[in-house]
């Protein structure tokens, strides 16, 4: 499957006028990953094509778009108000007013769950949004500045890569209180280590190439050279990195409310309702089930999309990390 | 290899000088304390208790005595347990999340080593495909939600176990499993991969060449090269296991450190946190080193310097 002769029919959107071989190296990898076609228009395209050929990712990206959806329609479509209590309606299994039951005060767990999913999916996005701004930044001053600095600024990487970030996290929640606006910076800022790694080698590899070489050459200005010609080539890495950190906080969330050390009553998040599950699942289990159930698709949808994403755009990495 | 531990070691103080004072100083930059309660304490009694745990002198003071303190191993009375240390408190619950921990990563090296080991045998076999969609979903089951599950199915339900608590091998089984599950399928997501690549290489078809036995094959030839990248897993896994003991310890009402932490950072008891956090910090590079130099002896292509 080597060369341009094995690219198959081109897909419609994928001709600008410009000849595919001239931006896709036929060489590129063509032994070493049996997948690989060479024959979209740009690596995008063919990242794009990949992806859709990949049935789990296709499947998760399906179920978090559902959820996505409900998550941002909730005000709407959630049955009874969230925190509308019903003493005489308390812990009840799934009835058909009540489809997934309710909790001991009698509130609607659907719509506890679709609240809930606001809250777990704010998080997830607003952290890692913030573990992205910290990591790329630090990753390419460390990788842009080289030598000394590049040096010491990876061994603080290294030394916070052996401490226990949860506790730290922990102190941050107690110390600055636990409302959500810190809890989504107490989560990015422990989370930007392996993406200012990340960031920081595809620096020092892309800085050296030459289309970096020659732009420097015609005069390009440093900030030009690093944002125009550096990060948007190490894009992939990000953004599949970036895809994978989103689980990760949700996950941390989660286990942080589930302490009681997260998000606060009335508030809910899923891991508040696990949380409130697990204490009641002796009489009713369907109160941990649901939740919990809710989480782990949700976890498993966004792993399938990372998994996916990685191999649509970063051939080289196998799987297993 | 003695001397490059020295310099590890000595390298452990500066970050925990670091570790130490920034927590010291968030601590007591955060409003509310410990004893700040719903009813004003009378003057005298709150002067004594500030007194009592030096609260009175002025911050330097404070910090030069903490630091101290610490450096000689004293991490300090406890504000919400007034009459334990928190070394006391500590030694308490260490052994207990120890005997979890490490329960948690032997279930997590067994199942996930097993697995990969099958998977990477058999490249897109039934079993490669069974084992890794396994995989995939036990990473995405948080362990506060398994470990209710389990709960409620081996001990509620059918009664096999008990329920929570500490004391004989039977309590250890299923915190062990929640804990475990999720770093298994870490562990045998890189089995495989260290398997395929190991698989492959000219070493092996000799030893299938010289006729030794395909059990022979795969685990005296190939597992070491294989596991490699797992024990390089093992620090961050470590680190992990920790950390999710909190929440098992919380689920299953073992008395460890995990518990005492969580109960210690709701109450706000400031020594006991920061106690909590400088010891698993201080575990935490120690592991780290033995995992370094565990790899070093495995691996004979890497030098230690």
């Amino acid at each position: 499957m080597r060369g341009r002769a094995a690219s198959g029919p081109a897909p419609s959107q994928g001709t600008h006028g410009i000849p595919q071989s001239a931006i896709v190296s036929p060489e590129l990898d063509a032994g070493r990953n049996p997948q690989w076609r060479g024959s979209g228009a740009s690596p995008w395209h063919d990242a794009l094509r990949r992806l859709r050929r990949n049935r789990l990712a296709m499947l998760g990206l399906l179920l978090l778009a559902g959820f996505v959806l409900a998550a941002v329609l909730a005000p709407w479509i959630a049955p009874f108000p969230y925190d509308r209590t019903n003493l005489r309606y308390g812990a009840k299994p799934p009835t058909r007013t009540h489809l997934l039951g309710t909790d001991e005060l009698g509130r609607d767990l659907l719509t506890r769950i679709l609240y809930g999913a606001r809250i777990s999916f704010a998080v997830g996005i607003l952290a890692t949004l913030v573990s992205l701004t910290i990591g790329v930044t630090y990753g390419s001053i460390a990788g842009s500045m080289g030598g000394r600095v590049d040096h010491l600024m990876m061994r603080v990487v290294d030394i916070l890569y052996g401490l226990p970030f949860m506790f730290f996290v922990i102190i941050l929640m107690v110390i600055f209180g636990r409302n959500i606006l810190n809890l989504f910076i107490a989560l990015g800022a422990v989370q930007w280590l392996t993406m200012a790694r990340i960031v920081r080698g595809q620096v020092l590899s892309l800085r050296a190439r030459e289309f970096v070489l020659s732009a420097q050459a015609i005069g390009a200005s440093p900030t030009r050279l690093l944002v125009r010609h550096v990060l948007l080539n190490a894009l992939g890495p990000i953004v599949v990195y970036a895809t994978l950190t989103v689980p990760a906080v949700m996950l941390e969330e989660a286990f942080l409310s589930f302490l009681g050390l997260g998000v606060q009553p009335p508030m809910a998040s899923w891991g508040s309702l696990a949380s409130e599950g697990a204490a009641a699942m002796e009489t009713y289990p369907w109160l941990i089930l649901f939740p919990g159930l809710a989480l782990t698709v949700t976890l498993l949808s966004l792993n399938f999309v990372g998994d996916g994403l990685r191999d649509a755009l970063d051939p080289q990495v196998t799987s297993g990390r | 290899m003695l001397g490059y531990i020295l310099r590890r070691v000595t390298g452990f103080f500066p970050v925990l000088f670091v570790i130490v004072s920034l927590s010291f100083f968030m601590m007591r930059l955060a409003p509310g304390g410990p004893f700040d309660q719903e009813r004003a304490l009378p003057e005298q009694v709150r002067a004594n208790i500030e007194a009592r745990y030096h609260l009175d002198e002025p911050l330097w003071r404070q910090y030069l005595r903490y630091l101290g303190d610490v450096a000689q191993g004293d991490l300090g009375p406890s504000f919400r347990y007034p009459d334990r240390s928190v070394n006391e408190l500590l030694n308490l619950g260490f052994p207990v999340s120890l005997t979890l921990g490490l329960c948690a990563l032997g279930v997590a090296l067994t199942l996930g080593g097993t697995a990969g080991v099958l998977a990477g045998l058999r490249r897109n076999g039934l079993v490669d495909y069974l084992t890794m969609s396994f995989a995939l979903g036990g990473v995405s089951v948080p362990n506060f939600v398994l470990g209710p599950i389990l709960m409620l199915i081996f001990a509620l339900g059918l009664g096999w176990l008990p329920v929570a608590g500490w004391g004989s091998w039977r309590h250890l089984i299923l915190p062990s499993i929640t804990l475990g599950t999720f770093y298994a399928d870490y562990i045998a997501r890189l089995t495989r991969a260290g398997m395929l690549e190991v698989i492959g290489q000219d070493f092996i078809r000799t030893a299938r060449a010289k006729g030794l036995r395909e059990a022979t094959v795969v685990l005296r030839h190939a597992l070491p090269g294989a596991i490699l990248p797992v024990v390089t897993y093992l620090g961050p896994a470590s680190a992990a296991v920790l950390t999710g003991s909190v929440v098992v310890e919380t689920i299953f009402s073992i008395p460890g450190i995990g518990r005492y932490f969580v109960s210690s950072a709701l109450n706000r008891d400031y020594t006991m946190v920061l106690g909590t956090g400088v010891f698993y910090s201080v575990l935490l590079l120690l592991f780290n080193l033995i995992v370094d130099v565990l790899y070093a002896y495995l691996d004979p292509r890497v030098q230690v310097r």
